[in-house]
């Protein structure tokens, strides 16, 4: 009795007692589903155009920030480090394509799968050989985003607002809704989901799979590179940060790993659902919901809508 | 004939291929005979020509040294008993396979090796025996794939989906919307191609491969799996694709009503080899044919 009434009962009215501690924990929870949403997007890019879930997403965000905060310490600009490593991005993209994929075409997913986790690997060894395994500092105010929190008075307390909080959750949006348009209004868009429902057939259009895979590795490069200075700014740049990719499966499981705003509502999902499981019933168990709290929630999404909130309905003509 | 091209560019494109009475000396297929007999409908320019073609994988030969062409605007039918190689054959032709000997002569230009992307550009397009859609996209997304090719707004204008991506999009949304009226499929433009029933896929993946405004449109079994009133329909819009737009076709199929009705010309594979070639009444006739249909007595 004692238990339900600590489930069910007390977290709401403590809610109720403190409406600016509630609006403190949403605010988080939506900017790291916000984050969330932007590592999931990486994925959704290449499952969209190639149907292979690529692990190596996670590194390629660390990569890609790495990259940014090695070129800065060599002593470039940051806009010109910036524009470098979108450029090493690009050739990470085109090396993808041609040392990887396109020796693996018409492999099965598994293959292709497998292949990714190589790429992982030889990112690990490559990025640590280059820049060090030590943790970096992102550079934050070099790229003139803003520093600093503002804090509202709210309901007789106050709710702080981290500024690149703001700023992850703007840019997120715009390239989340760019990328949307994109890949359903647009002829490479088109081509994008043609090539990943059936090779043959976007060959018999004339469709180049070698284009379409440097595009979009190339697209889910940036993305990594943004989620990197993002979460960089948040924390350290480091190689503990790939893990952020384990986290962006429950996303996908909830969003479908096809849908682009699938990835943003299960990204706020989780997002708010971790944060608030932690702060009003993590104290039941002992704390450390967060860790395992989205993974549950996918768990019973995986049970009753496999494809996910948005995911393509899998049809199958027997 | 109740559908008219209302697109510019179809029309224009119509009157670029007119009937054989006036062939014009393209520069293509140069030495090929630009006599045209009167009597005639078809042009006698040869748009593809296939010589001593053969083909491997491994130990097995699908294909023993071919030969036959295709002349501008007839329809020409490919028939055979089953793995006798017919769709390898078109494989070839559209670059899917590379053959181990012989050449592919398209419009002039002589290759052992081409890219599926280039026979495209060049004006190849197809169909699939087992019908290859995208599943997950509508009819109208579908046909619009088929566009690929012709659609040149850089990624950049894409990205943004503005100014001459979005003007360019308009005007193909245009021409597709006229093959959607021709194939009268306007009813499930918006339905993913993955729930429409197989004659309508097939139909569709027509519109996918008509909206690449082909030179030379492969169609592998075009009318397998359907009924007595869809062979019809798919009939009729294979006639009119050839009379409206002069495109040049050929077709595999195994219905020997539907190949003896439409087609000009036919030549017939067996293991591999041809036996015949000719019109369908000599093809008919012949007993190599005859013999590999129903078989030699022992």
């Amino acid at each position: 009795m004692n238990l339900l009434h600590q489930i069910f009962i007390e977290p709401f009215a403590f809610m109720g007692e403190a409406p600016d501690l509630l609006l403190q924990v949403l605010w988080e929870g939506f900017v790291s589903g916000i984050l969330y949403a932007l590592i999931a997007l990486g994925f959704v890019l290449i499952f969209k155009a190639s149907g292979v879930f690529n692990f190596a997403q996670g590194i390629m965000v660390v990569f890609a920030a790495l990259t940014l905060v090695g070129f800065h310490a060599m002593g470039v600009p940051a806009i010109l480090a910036l524009a470098l490593a979108i450029g090493v991005m690009f050739l990470l993209a085109v090396t993808v394509e041609r040392v990887v994929l396109r020796p693996l075409v018409n492999q099965p997913d598994i293959i292709l799968f497998m292949a990714t986790f190589g790429i992982t690997y030889f990112l690990i060894g490559f990025g640590e050989l280059i820049f060090g395994g030590e943790p970096k500092q992102m550079i934050t105010s070099e790229l003139m985003l803003p520093q600093g929190r503002t804090s509202f008075d709210v309901a007789g307390g106050f709710v702080a607002v981290q500024h690149i909080d703001v700023a992850a959750a703007v840019i997120a949006v715009i390239m989340i809704a760019t990328l949307g348009i994109f890949f359903s209004k647009t002829r490479i868009g088109r081509a994008l989901r043609a090539v990943a429902d059936s090779h043959k057939a976007a060959l018999s259009v004339g469709i180049s799979l070698n284009q379409i895979w440097v595009i979009v590795w190339f697209a889910a490069g940036i993305v990594a590179l943004v989620t990197g200075i993002m979460w960089g700014a948040r924390s350290d740049v480091s190689f503990a940060l790939q893990i952020i990719a384990l986290k962006a499966l429950p996303v996908l499981i909830l969003g479908g790993f096809t849908s682009i705003p699938g990835a943003i509502v299960g990204g706020l999902i989780i997002g708010f659902g971790e944060k608030l499981a932690e702060f009003y019933w993590g104290p039941i168990v002992g704390g450390g919901i967060e860790s395992w709290f989205a993974y549950v929630i996918a768990l019973i999404f995986l049970v009753f809508r496999p494809q996910g909130l948005f995911g393509e309905k899998i049809i199958e003509r027997i | 004939m109740s559908v008219n091209p209302t697109s510019a560019e179809i029309a224009e494109k119509a009157t670029e291929k007119p009937a054989c009475e006036t062939v014009e000396p393209q520069g293509a297929g140069g030495d090929a005979p630009l006599v045209a007999a009167p009597a005639l409908r078809r042009s006698e320019e040869v748009l593809l020509a296939v010589d001593n073609v053969s083909l491997g994988f491994g130990g097995v030969k699908a294909l023993t040294d071919v030969s036959f062409d295709i002349r501008k605007g007839e329809i020409r039918a490919i028939i055979g008993p089953n793995g006798a190689g017919k769709t390898s054959m078109l494989n070839c032709i559209n670059g899917f396979y590379h053959p181990t000997e012989g050449r592919i002569t398209f419009r002039g230009e002589t290759r052992r090796k081409m890219r599926p992307y280039e026979a495209a550009a060049g004006g190849i397009a197809r169909t699939f025996q087992n019908v290859a859609l995208f599943k997950g996209m509508s009819t109208l997304d579908n046909i619009m794939a088929g566009r690929s090719l012709k659609m040149k707004a850089n990624l950049f204008w894409q990205i943004l989906r503005f100014g001459p991506a979005m003007r360019e999009e308009v005007a193909h949304r245009r021409v597709v919307e006229d093959i959607i009226d021709f194939l009268q499929i306007q009813a499930i433009r918006k339905t993913p191609v993955g729930k429409l029933p197989y004659g309508l896929q097939k139909r569709v993946e027509l519109g996918r491969a008509l909206a690449m405004e082909p030179d030379l449109l492969l169609l592998d079994e075009p009318m397998a799996g359907m009924n007595l009133e869809e062979k019809e329909d798919m009939s009729r819009f294979i006639l009119d694709v050839n009379n409206h737009f002069g495109t040049t076709i050929a077709l595999i199929e195994h219905d020997m009503g539907v190949v003896m009705d439409l087609s000009d010309r036919v030549v017939v594979l067996e293991y591999g080899r041809k036996i015949a070639d000719g019109t369908p009444d000599e093809v008919k006739r012949d007993q190599k044919v005859i013999d590999a249909y129903l078989g030699v007595p022992h």
